[in-house]
Parts: C-alpha cells; structure tokens; sequence
C-alpha cells in the first residue's frame, strides 16, 4: 500500500504584485473559472502521475476586523501564495519531479513573491525548506492511489462497455456465466493491452511500524494522562462555559459581489473546492483545545476514519486544518463532491457537532453551548459565517473530475472482485451490480 | 409546544394552505407594471384571497406575487430589499452557477427561455386566476378593468389546461406534499426526529415563523421609526422592535417545463419491444409510481407522521428498499422525495444510535442523501396542453402539441429546499452513489466535464444484473421560469402603500 502526502509551500505576497501574480496564476486556467488547464506550460499538472489535487490560493484576511469585537488590535496580514496538494507516496521524490518538470514555470509564479527560489537555490530544496505542515489532515481512502483510481475506472467503462455491447445476447439471470464471460473479457483486454491491473505496492517497513506505533502509542499516552484530564475537567468546563458565554456574536452577511467570486468557480462538475480562513479567538484555552482538538482528527483520520467516511460524510476526498500566523488564524481547505449547499448540509444535519467541536473556536463562529450543541445547528448564521470566511481558488485541479468517492469506492470493489471470485450467487449478483 | 389551533390564517395567501384543486380553470398573467401610481391604486384594494377557511367552497380565487423587479418598480427601499434572500434578488436566470446547479445549461439555458430568461422579459409581478370551469374569462373581465389595464401590461400568459388529476405524461399528479405543522404538534429537535415524517414546521414554506432548525429564516424585517409605513405590518416574532415584511408571505418558485409527451412513450415503447404492458412497466420504474398513483415500495408497517394509514398511495418509505429492486433509486419521485429521516434506516438501541452518527455500521452506499425534511417544496403546479392518452401517444401519428407543467412551489429558502431537490437530488448525476443517470424525467442528458454520460436509466433487479436503458432522450425543456415573493395581505397593502419616488 502507498500511503498518501501532502504539501503546502507558502510564501508571502506583496500588495503591489498581487493583480500580477493573479493573472499569472490564472494563465494556467482553462476555459473554466480557476480549474487548471491539465496541460498548462508553467505546471502540467497532468504530467505528474501521483498527483490527486492540487491548488493555488492567495490566503487574505478581509475578515481580520471582526477580532476587534473580542477587545483586541486586529493583527496585520500580508497577504500569501498557498500552494498545496496531495499525493501519493513521498513528498521529497515528488518535490524533484516537480523540479524536474515545473521549475520555469514555479520559479517564474514565486518570483512574485518575497519569499522565492533564488537562481542558484537548487528548487527541490526550497520547495522542502518551505513546506508547510497541517495540524491535521484527512484522507477519504488511505492507500488508494491516482495510479489505481485510473486503472480502476478503465476497468469499470471496460465492463460496462462490454454489458451494454452484448446487452441482447446476454442470459441477464445466469450470473455465473455472466460473470464468466466478463471475466474473460478483462483477461482478453489485458492480453491486448487496453486493460492494465497493477499489483498493490508493497506498504515500506517504515512507514508500517511508525504508523504501528503512533496508533498505540497515542491512546496509551492519552490514557496515562487520563487522571490528569480528570482532574482538569472541571476547570475545563467551568472555562469553556464561561468563554461560550461572553464570546462576542457576530451576524454578518455576507456580500453578494462577494459570493459570487466563489460561486463562478462551483459546480462545473461532480467536485468542488472549499478554503476557508479567519482568526483563532484570543486566549491560551482557546488555542490548546483547538490544537488538541486537532491532534485527535488527525489520529482518527489516520486510523479510524481512514476508509471512506468521516463519521457520516462520504464526501471529502481530502481536508486539511494548519494553523498560521504564529497560531492566531488557522486555515482549512477541502476537496469535496457535491454542491456547496449540499456540502453544508450534510456537515450541519450529519456532523454538526464535529464541526462545532474544531471551528467554534474560530471567530466568529456562531455560539455553542457545550462545545458541540448549537454552532453550526443555527444554519443561517452558519452559513453566513463559512460563506463570509470562504476564500475563492486561483487555480484547482483534480486528477479525474468526474469521479465521486462512491465512484471511487465502487470502482474498487470492482476491481476486487476481478482479483478475487466470489464465491456465493449472492456475491457474484451484487458484484454485478456494481458495473 | 402549542396544542391549540390559534394560527391566525387571514394574513396568508390561499395558495399556501389550498391548492385550488376544485378550481380548475385558471390563468396565470405575467406582468410589467406601465404606471406605478395606478398599480398601486389597484393593488390597494385588489381582492386577494386569503387562507381562512370559509363554509362554502369558493368559487373564485386570486394570488399575486412579486419577483424582484416588481419589488424595485413598486418603489420598495434597496434597504429593504437586501433584506431578501440572495437566490430571489439575483433571479433564477441572473447567474450562470445557478444556471449550472438547476440545469439550465444547453437546451434548457435561460436565454432561450420563452420567458424570465433575458431581462426583458422577465416579469415584475404574477397575476394567478383560479375560477371553476369557464368561468375564468369572466373572472378576468371583473378585476382587469380600464384602470388595471393602464396600470399593468400583459408580458405573457402561462397557458394552463386541466386535464384531470394526471399531468401530461399521464401519471396521476400532486399525491405527495408535505403536511404543514400549523399547530406546532412536532418537535424540530433532531433528538426527536429520526425517521421520516410528512409533517413540516410551518417556518418551511412560511415565512416568519420557525422552520426545521427551530430558528427564523432571514427575511426583511423594517424599523418602524424609519419608515413609518411599516406599521401596518406584522410584528417579527424573533426581534422586538421590528415589523416583518416576510412574515406571513412566501417564495414562489415558476418554472414552465415543456414535456415531450410523444416522445416519452414513443421511446419507451421502442425499448420495450413494442409491448405496451411493459412499457408500462418501465414508464412506472421511471416516474417511480403507476400512472394510477399507486407507489412501487410495500406501504410501510412503521407510521408516518402527517399521513394517515389509510392513505395506501403515501404511506410509505424506501427505507427497506435499499437496492431499489422494488423503486428504482434514481425514479423521479425517489429523487424528488427520498423519504429518509435524520438518520440512516433500523437504529436499534442507544450503542447501534451512537455507531450510526459516528459512521460505523454501515454499507459504502448507504447514507448518502440528506435528510428529507430540510428540502421539502410545496407544489402547487398546473399542466397544460391538450391530453394525450399513452395509447395514442405510442403511435407514429401521435399529435404533436406544446404540452408541460407550469411547475410552482412554495417555500421558505429557495436555496435549502427548491434548488437543493432540483440540483443535488434531481438534477446530480450521482443521486445516492448512482452512475450515468439524472432525473429520467427531468434530466437535461448533458455529459459532465470529463464526458461523462448522464442519460441513461438504470432499472435493479433481484434476479440478475441491473437493466440498463441507454441514450434517453430529453423528454422535458424548461421554457422559462422566475422566483417570485408572495407577500402577506398585510405586505400586500404595505407595497401599495408605500410613497412613490420622484424619479418614477
């Protein structure tokens, strides 16, 4: 198994070059709002095999006042070039291939801002100097890679392609004999060399035994220091009551000329992206919950939530919480199928509570009653928030647009079911029902 | 919560608790307003009817609506009008993401669009007759006199035709619709509420009351101290101080959908080898009920609340249906109306409820679509075009008329409830883990951004593989369609009360 990676370069900008980096950036754009052209000169995207996402944003705080409600100066903010995306297997290689295949054309969008590659700077080095880490991440399938993902969807139109060119001579009952002959039919594609089913690579010693260690490592520290959690808890509450209280409301609309910078680049196709940004509410409380908060998503991600879901949603293909600005704002960002609205609904109506339990510490983020009730429940001025906080993408791209993590889903197990025959008609009619 | 019925029905418009049904000759005008100072002199004293119930059926009915536009001329404050939902103030047609969502791309694209599509001919107000057979014209000749034809001008009649309780494809029509909760009698807490119920808060499709959050939805509210005007309205329940101009009044959503009615059964009798009972069959898989009404899913043991027992056509759910071996998943009243509850179907026990809402204990394809009661529409549409029985329609020489639905719903949130049935449940191609298939009604059979195909037509069965239908024509074209305010009777006399301003 290969696990996936992520990386996030991020440098400052500045004022003055903004509309330049803006219409460079966009230069990489099809005809389509901020959705990359895959075969763009200054970064081909489509040329780098591992790669699932990929996106540029210009992270600016026009929000940055609404912390002066909470009694404090709102803290300057340079705006700044993200650069960040997932891939499969290890960030240093795929640094170099991007220094192999995209040095120009990242040089040349870097030089716009005060952080770059100088000449000399071997690029590969800088790109690792400067990454990012989240706080946590989220992977909706751990192990499944874009190699995979397209091998899988071949597979898939293959079969459905064959069904639908024998659907008059086919006996749709005999299941065993259907199966059979779709069978064959890979086999024959294979042999043509239309069809290729790469083996699973192997998972690296490596990673396995850290990933051991960190799934029984983290739980048992949690547990020694569990007395510790009890004794805290009181003063915990009594502190989260009291700020959940007096934590300044605010009820912002936000403009329409504003939504529809975001809404232009929605629903072109089945997936859309979604960055937001704003400021941690003052105070050490706040911060250490968030951070702990956050530390506990990312273990749940990593060994629980790591095959398909997100408690109930089905829907993130990936996310990624990082803190910035010397743990004062934090920002998130998604890759994620369906609508905007459908996306917020399902958060609000499946996972409400989570929602609450990491962003209510965000200002201005509508007030929770015990760190999961309310919050996001109260869906207009949630919505508003988000919408208010959303920053538009310069550049998005996504490995195969038209695919869902259902596609993806099913698309393996059909897979699977070519690697391993079932053995019950049950089995067999299910697994024909995939296609 | 409130056991009495004290709601007070005398501010609301008919259309929200009555759909009219005995009334079936109707006419729906859409309009511009020509001379505001007589529009308003009209409007000041125009019989609308309202929602109290009376002894005798009436037998006439009059409702209006505004779009934005209508609002603006009528000289209500750009204040006030902010004060409105972002869907209603851009229009249906204003933006092309909300074209994309709704699916008005390619043939169903606004501009080409008979009405509400270029800004011209978008109208600045609705004008709904409801009178009893024939009698409509003489309904129009009463309340369009000289004074009202100086006032408004005509931009386009919506033609309706009643053809009995079928739409024009044939089905039976308008057997599903939420139950509005005017008593109050349900809990909006989602600790109360897992499966579904056809009961709805009244906030849903009312505005200025709660809806299914249990909180208000953003409409204008006016200070009364700045514009004295206001005082004829409401109080805004949620914020002292405040006079409503939403509450009492609704969103109603038109669109004019033609409907290919020859050639939907043409196509269907084609793919079932000229058997006309199988046809049937298929045309029933696809609309997910017979042309009778009768639903294909077993009436479901569990009650529902706001629908009795007796009701065999609606009392039912898809909740042991999963596979959609019984209703196909993607027919269009599954999409339309899932039926599912706050959570995933069969929770035993309080361990099973926590495993649930964490995720666990459950199939890759289950749980994918939202919970029903945020997105519910109340319908109150009307078909027109002259009937064409299924039988008929078959033939080669069947006759070729412009025939549809004039599609209207009532809500609350156009974005929550109309544009999400209409983009993520109708519309998506990937309703519910599906593949390749849109509405098979509605869809507009347009190929995703990679070239996926959406228009085909996946039927399970228990036996074997699922049965495929491919290459599905377009059977439906939008024609046009606006999103329209319908105000209160006391934000009614508040527009026609309102100064004019110089300029107009």
């Amino acid at each position: 198994m290969t696990a996936q990676s992520s990386f996030m370069i991020l440098s400052s900008v500045k004022d003055t070059k903004i509309e330049e980096l803006t219409t460079l950036l966009s230069s990489m754009n099809s005809t389509i709002p901020a959705h990359a052209d895959p075969k763009n000169d200054l970064l081909p995207f489509g040329r780098f095999p591992r790669l699932h996402f990929a996106r540029f944003v210009i992270i600016e705080a026009h929000t940055a006042d609404e912390i002066e409600a909470f009694g404090i100066a709102a803290r300057p903010w340079q705006p700044t070039l993200a650069f960040f995306g997932e891939i499969d297997g290890d960030i240093d290689s795929f640094f170099t291939e991007l220094e192999d295949l995209a040095s120009v054309g990242l040089r040349k969008i870097f030089a716009l801002c005060e952080k770059f590659p100088k000449e000399e700077e071997n690029l590969q080095q800088w790109l690792k100097k400067n990454n990012t880490k989240s706080n946590a991440n989220y992977v909706n399938w751990i192990g499944r890679t874009v190699k995979h993902i397209h091998e899988d969807d071949a597979l898939h139109q293959s079969l459905a392609a064959y069904l639908r060119e024998h659907k008059d001579d086919i006996d749709k009952n005999n299941t065993l004999a259907l199966r059979q002959k779709l069978l064959s039919h890979v086999e024959m594609e294979k042999y043509a060399g239309r069809l290729t089913l790469t083996a699973e690579e192997k998972t690296p010693l490596k990673w396995k035994m850290f990933n051991f260690i960190h799934m029984i490592g983290v739980p048992l520290v949690l547990v020694l220091l569990s007395p510790l959690f009890l004794i805290m808890a009181p003063f915990f509450f009594i502190r989260l009551r009291m700020l959940e209280r007096s934590d300044p409301e605010l009820f912002i609309r936000p403009e329409h000329s504003y939504l529809e910078k975001l809404t232009i680049q929605e629903d072109w196709s089945v997936s859309n992206q979604y960055n937001v940004f704003g400021d941690i509410k003052p105070g050490v409380f706040r911060l250490l919950t968030l951070k702990f908060i956050l530390f506990l998503v990312d273990y749940f991600s990593r060994h629980v939530y790591k095959r398909g879901f997100l408690a109930r949603i089905k829907t993130i293909h990936f996310a990624r919480w990082v803190l910035l600005d010397d743990n004062k704002r934090a920002f998130f960002a998604s890759n994620y199928d369906g609508s905007h609205e459908s996306y917020m609904d399902d958060f609000i109506n499946k996972v409400g509570w989570g929602l609450n339990l990491i962003f209510s510490h965000a200002v201005p983020y509508p007030k929770t009653s015990w760190l999961i009730k309310q919050g996001a429940y109260r869906e207009q001025q949630f919505k508003y928030t988000q919408r208010l906080h959303q920053l538009p993408t310069e550049v998005w791209y996504k490995a195969y647009p038209d695919l869902t993590n259902t596609d993806l889903a099913r698309n393996s197990r059909i897979r699977k079911g070519v690697e391993i025959r079932q053995s019950s008609v049950d089995e067999i009619r299910e697994w024909l029902h995939l296609i | 919560m409130n056991n009495e019925n004290t709601f007070k029905f005398d501010d609301l418009q008919a259309l929200l608790r009555f759909s009219h049904g005995r009334l079936t000759d109707t006419c729906f005008l859409l309009l511009h307003v020509a001379d505001v100072r007589k529009a308003k002199k009209w409007l000041d004293t125009a019989p609308i009817s309202n929602a109290t119930e009376s002894d005798s059926l009436p037998d006439r009915a009059l409702q209006i609506a505004f779009t934005v536009e209508g609002l603006r001329v009528m000289c209500v404050a750009e204040s006030v009008i902010d004060g409105f939902s972002d869907e209603f103030i851009m229009g249906m047609s204003g933006e092309e993401s909300r074209s994309r969502r709704l699916g008005d791309i390619g043939m169903n694209a606004p501009e080409k669009w008979d009405w509400g599509g270029e800004s011209k001919k978008i109208p600045h107000l609705m004008l709904m007759y409801y009178a009893k057979e024939n009698a409509v014209k003489d309904f129009r000749t009463s309340i369009e006199t000289e004074d009202f034809v100086k006032a408004f001008h005509v931009i386009h009649e919506l033609p309706t035709l009643h053809i009995g309780e079928i739409e024009p494809f044939g089905f039976k029509d308008g057997i599903s619709q939420p139950v509005i909760d005017w008593e109050c009698r349900q809990s909006t807490n989602a600790h109360e509420r897992e499966g579904y119920s056809n009961l709805v808060a009244v906030g849903e499709v009312v505005l200025g009351y709660p809806n299914e959050y249990g909180l208000y939805t953003a409409r204008p509210l006016i200070d009364e101290r700045e514009d004295s005007v206001a005082a004829c309205l409401p109080h805004a329940e949620d914020k002292t101080g405040l006079k409503d101009l939403g509450r009492n009044g609704s969103y109603l959503v038109v669109r004019q959908l033609g409907q290919d009615v020859p050639g939907f059964w043409q196509f269907l009798y084609k793919m079932s080898a000229s058997n006309f009972d199988k046809c049937e069959l298929l045309a029933a898989s696809m609309v997910g009920r017979r042309r009778d009404g009768k639903p294909l899913v077993l009436k479901s043991v569990a009650a529902i609340p706001g629908i009795s027992t007796q009701n065999c056509d609606n009392h039912f759910t898809y909740d042991f249906d999963t596979e959609g071996y019984q209703c196909p998943i993607g027919a269009h009243v599954r999409r339309a109306n899932p039926r599912t509850g706050d959570l995933p179907p069969r929770v035993t026990g309080i361990i099973n409820r926590v495993m649930k809402k964490l995720g666990f204990d459950q199939k890759q394809e289950e749980d994918l679509v939202a919970s029903t009661r945020f997105h519910r529409i109340l319908r109150r549409g009307r078909s027109y075009g002259p009937k064409l029985a299924p039988a008929e329609a078959i033939k080669a020489d069947a006759e070729v008329a412009e025939r549809g639905l004039q599609f209207m719903c009532l809500s609350a949130n156009i974005l929550r409830q109309f544009e999400f049935v209409q983009s993520a449940w109708s519309m998506s191609s990937k309703f519910s883990g599906l593949q390749n298939e849109s509405d098979p009604l509605l869809g507009n059979r347009e190929v995703l951004m990679n070239g996926e195909r959406t228009d085909q037509f996946n039927r399970p069965s228990a036996k074997g593989v699922t049965e495929k239908i491919y290459n599905l024509p377009k059977f439906v074209t939008v024609k046009g369609g606006a999103y329209f305010f319908m105000p209160g009777l006391s934000a009614v006399k508040y527009i026609a009360s309102l100064p004019i301003k110089e300029d107009t």
